[in-house]
């Protein structure tokens, strides 16, 4: 049991300032969609607005085809999964997953304390609870810890108690809210291609807020790039780092981060960068201003100065197992990285002078603006498949 | 260095007592020496100024059980605070849940309930006579007013203890009303999220799943406090009522103050006094001990 979402032109503003502006989102059944950005960019708004926390000052949103801005959280069928956790720490696990299923299946009565075991029923409704708790316990591999009290559990196992109590419900859609980022680095990766496998079992809905760009792209089916309260761009992770739309998305998506190198239009159909000529269509006229978006891995080193390449000269060395960042400081004043084989490791040293071939085909170049120019003989319409991940 | 030096051991032990030994010597000279000399008069028949004095064994103890002052001075004490700790405690949260709801006014409510804490109970005990005087008294003029039944009071031995319970639970009031806030400030919002998706989004299941739970800790914490003030009760007792009528309020710490400082009979105000540390020191162990396992959760 699955569904989508739809958000249609939700704004939210906090006070005089504007948070989401105007979002619109179609999020498919089954899909795993990310809200990735920066602090502070909207997207735990939008999710707490989608979860029924938070009341959208305008704009709809729709679940499973039902209009749900009058629904409150608990009737909008979503799970939700909390940075912190939010486990009730007075409860055991088991009685940490049972809480929401107990919520829903017995009345007021049979949920008080002491006398609600007398209600008739609720022997029948408890022990249907227990049996799904346990079921999704062993299918998390939590079943040893149903006992402790969250206190006594790892940060790992915390979030795995966290994922099942949103899991036991059986919701169309989940909404995640950085649910990884309270983790260590390795346990972070273990975690993510759990999280990954849920999806796959499940087949469910997930909406997942994370600020780390691995997670969004290892995770996704798609990525929705969020900056100052509105989507970049929306797009599959592939597309997102070889074919971006704007500066912002190529500069926040890809690590280490892109090279921006400014330029001048020289014709429409060159730029001049550091007095090196390069044949690059922009379509603008002569004189005019440009960014060029050379991923570290879209360079390489030529043996010798010539035509179109950039001198300068090697700054710092980063060995990183199979690859070499090389930081090069251009003689014109820029610098640039590049992520070299690290069997090229002997053609450079600090201090030594490089000359550095830009792939043309793989150049981005962006107006003054940041906007991305897909008028250039080679940059525009990159296949999604060449583009490598971060 | 010819003179072996000393064996590491004591070297150590050495160091140690010269650091610990201030604050060692200060320690016994404020609290445990005074503790001990209540322990050893408690056993004689001295009195205040006396130039001699003798051991009487437990002499006192047995006097103390078999006086009907102090027996009814016990179960005053007892009955005052099993009025005073549940009322403040549970009117202490009720007005906090309320205050916490409320959004505005917030800091003039927590300030006003805070005073009658913070004010001199002594001047406070003279606006309440005032207040409960039996025939220009306000209390009693409203009360006859809308013809209903008046009292005398702090002189009647029906109504004098539940009466100084309704000053005491009002002087605490703010004390707990303020911790609860504190308390409830800390609750992590993100808890109340979880239960609003997990579907306790009422007021009741708000209550019970999360706010009640997460206040266990600072619960634990005023009622303990306020059970320890309650047990002290002297002030209002000693200008309201001085124990009386008939010993109708008399209570612990007024049995003591009387015995020791009236009577001048220091033995047996000793004897008073260790009976009133035992039950201080059982209440707050026990309390702690029940307590601390249900309402700390790691």
């Amino acid at each position: 049991m699955s569904a989508g979402v739809v958000l249609d032109r939700v704004s939210k503003r906090f006070g005089t300032e504007s948070v989401l502006a105007d979002v619109s989102l179609e999020i498919r059944d089954g899909e795993f969609l990310t809200l990735l950005g920066p602090s502070g960019c909207g997207k735990s708004t939008l999710l707490r607005i989608i979860a029924g926390l938070e009341a959208q000052d305008a704009g709809s949103v729709f679940i499973a085809g039902r209009r749900a801005d009058r629904l409150r959280a608990k009737e909008r069928d979503i799970a939700m999964v909390f940075q912190t956790y939010a486990l009730y720490p007075h409860l055991t696990v088991a009685e940490n997953m049972a809480l929401p299923l107990k919520m829903r299946r017995m009345c007021l009565a049979q949920r008080l304390p002491g006398i609600g075991r007398l209600w008739p029923g609720r022997k029948a409704v408890a022990r249907s609870i227990r049996d799904d708790v346990a079921a999704t316990a062993r299918a998390l591999e939590i079943a040893h810890l149903m006992h402790r009290k969250p206190g006594q559990l790892s940060g790992g196992q915390r979030q795995r108690v966290a994922v099942g109590r949103a899991v036991v419900r059986e919701p169309s859609v989940f909404l995640m809210d950085e649910p990884l980022s309270n983790l260590d680095a390795k346990l972070r990766v273990v975690m993510r291609a759990e999280i990954k496998q849920l999806h796959q079992r499940l087949g469910a809905t997930i909406l997942y807020v994370t600020h780390d760009q691995s997670e969004a792209m290892t995770l996704s089916d798609r990525v929705a790039v969020m900056h100052r309260g509105t989507l970049a761009q929306v797009g599959t992770p592939q597309a997102i780092y070889a074919d971006p739309e704007n500066l912002r998305v190529a500069e926040f998506v890809g690590s280490p981060m892109i090279n921006t190198l400014s330029a001048i239009v020289a014709s429409p159909s060159g730029v001049v960068l550091d007095g090196v000529a390069l044949p690059l269509r922009t379509g603008l006229p002569a004189g005019g201003a440009v960014t060029l978006g050379l991923r570290p891995e879209a360079v390489s080193l030529a043996p010798a100065p010539g035509a179109g390449l950039l001198n300068g000269t090697v700054r710092l060395l980063e060995h990183m197992g199979a690859e070499l960042l090389v930081h090069v400081a251009l003689d014109g004043g820029e610098t640039l990285t590049a992520k070299l084989d690290v069997a090229r490791a002997g053609l450079v040293a600090v201090g030594r002078a490089v000359a550095i071939r830009p792939h043309l085909d793989q150049v981005l170049v962006f107006a003054a603006d940041g906007r991305r120019l897909r008028c250039a003989d080679h940059g525009g319409a990159v296949p999604a498949s060449r583009g490598a991940r971060a | 260095m010819t003179v072996p030096r000393p064996p590491r051991g004591t070297r150590e032990l050495l160091s140690a007592g010269i650091l610990a030994g201030p604050a060692l010597l200060l320690l016994l000279a404020t609290m445990l020496l005074p503790v001990l000399a209540v322990f050893v008069i408690a056993v004689t028949d001295w009195q205040f100024g006396a130039g001699h004095l003798s051991f009487v064994g437990l002499d006192n103890f047995v006097a103390l059980f078999g006086d009907a002052v102090f027996r009814a001075s016990i179960t005053n004490t007892v009955l005052y605070v099993c009025l005073v700790v549940p009322a403040t405690v549970g009117l202490g949260l009720a007005l906090a849940l309320l205050i916490e709801s409320c959004g505005r006014l917030r800091a003039f409510y927590r300030a006003v309930h805070f005073l009658p804490y913070m004010a001199t109970l002594a001047a406070m005990a003279v606006v309440w006579e005032a207040l409960l005087h039996p025939t220009i008294g306000v209390v009693n003029r409203t009360l006859q007013g809308l013809g209903w039944p008046v009292a005398n009071w702090l002189r009647d031995e029906s109504t004098v203890l539940p009466t100084l319970a309704v000053i005491g639970i009002w002087q605490g009031l703010g004390f707990a009303l303020v911790l609860f806030l504190a308390g409830l400030k800390a609750v992590p919002r993100d808890l109340y999220d979880a239960a609003e998706v997990d579907g306790a989004d009422g007021t009741l299941d708000r209550l019970t799943v999360v706010t009640l739970p997460m206040l266990g800790p600072v619960t634990m914490f005023v009622v303990i406090v306020t059970a320890l003030r309650a047990f002290e009760v002297f002030d209002t007792v000693r200008i309201l009522t001085e124990g009386g009528p008939a010993h109708a309020s008399e209570v612990l710490l007024h049995t003591l103050y009387v015995e020791s400082f009236e009577y001048l009979r220091t033995g047996y105000g000793a004897a008073v006094t260790i009976v009133f540390l035992l039950i201080v020191m059982v209440l707050t162990l026990l309390q702690a001990k029940v307590m601390d396992r249900r309402v700390h959760y790691s």
